[in-house]
């Protein structure tokens, strides 16, 4: 089982991750990966800025990847995080899970998702022409915790 | 102690990091302490269920007692994602 966590400020090549993400694994039937984009709701956004906890945050994500992998039959997980300044459309995050089970490989990434955006300290800054202002946090995505 | 501050709470206080001493037992006691510095912190430390704190790097309670702590964090609810 091998985990691998990446935070990073630069952006990562999708493509080329998901292509070696359990490369060569032929006992892992089953890979799910999830990309996370800066969203323009209003139409307004020029801007994204997400700052984050140097010392803490590949802990905690490395934590929650512990986690999934105590729960469900993984191979290989991957989280990438991106932190700084980005624009709308641009890759924010991704996770990759790959299990001999599908069942097991989407859970776990709903999971890593789930624990991500409410546990791993990053906080979202928006600027734009509507003004600037810190994303709130959502109760939803605390309740998404309770099911797991 | 390192006291941190992130996102707003970072901007409401108006710096990122700041050594601090104190004698405070728990987290609520720190922030009662911190509240009577300036109205700055006051601002900040207003309303606690839009906070959040890790203690040395791991997210905790505000009951969580302080001894042998040497890093306090102060945030906001994340929203990473």
């Amino acid at each position: 089982m091998a985990i691998r966590v990446v935070v990073q400020e630069e952006p990562f090549d999708f493509g080329a991750e998901a292509e070696c993400f359990a490369a060569g694994r032929s006992d892992m039937g089953a890979v799910v990966t999830f990309t996370g984009v800066v969203r323009d709701v209003s139409g307004t956004l020029e801007t994204m800025e997400i700052e984050h906890y140097p010392g803490m945050t590949q802990k905690a994500l490395e934590k929650i990847a512990a986690e999934a992998e105590a729960r469900w039959q993984l191979g290989e997980v991957l989280v990438i995080h991106r932190h700084g300044r980005m624009g709308p459309g641009e890759r924010i995050m991704m996770v990759a899970t790959a299990s001999p089970h599908r069942g097991h490989a989407f859970e776990a990434a709903e999971y890593l998702m789930d624990y991500l955006k409410s546990r791993a300290p990053f906080w979202k800054k928006e600027s734009g022409t509507g003004g600037t202002s810190w994303v709130a946090a959502k109760d939803e995505d605390e309740d998404a915790l309770s099911r797991w | 102690m390192d006291l941190l501050y992130f996102a707003w709470v970072r901007e409401r206080i108006g710096l990122p990091k700041e050594r601090y001493e104190t004698e405070a037992a728990t987290v609520n006691d720190l922030i009662e302490e911190l509240r009577g510095r300036e109205e700055r912190y006051a601002m900040a430390f207003s309303d606690l269920s839009a906070l959040r704190v890790a203690l040395d790097q791991e997210l905790s309670e505000f009951d969580a007692p302080l001894a042998g702590v040497r890093e306090v964090a102060f945030f906001p609810p994340m929203t990473g994602g």
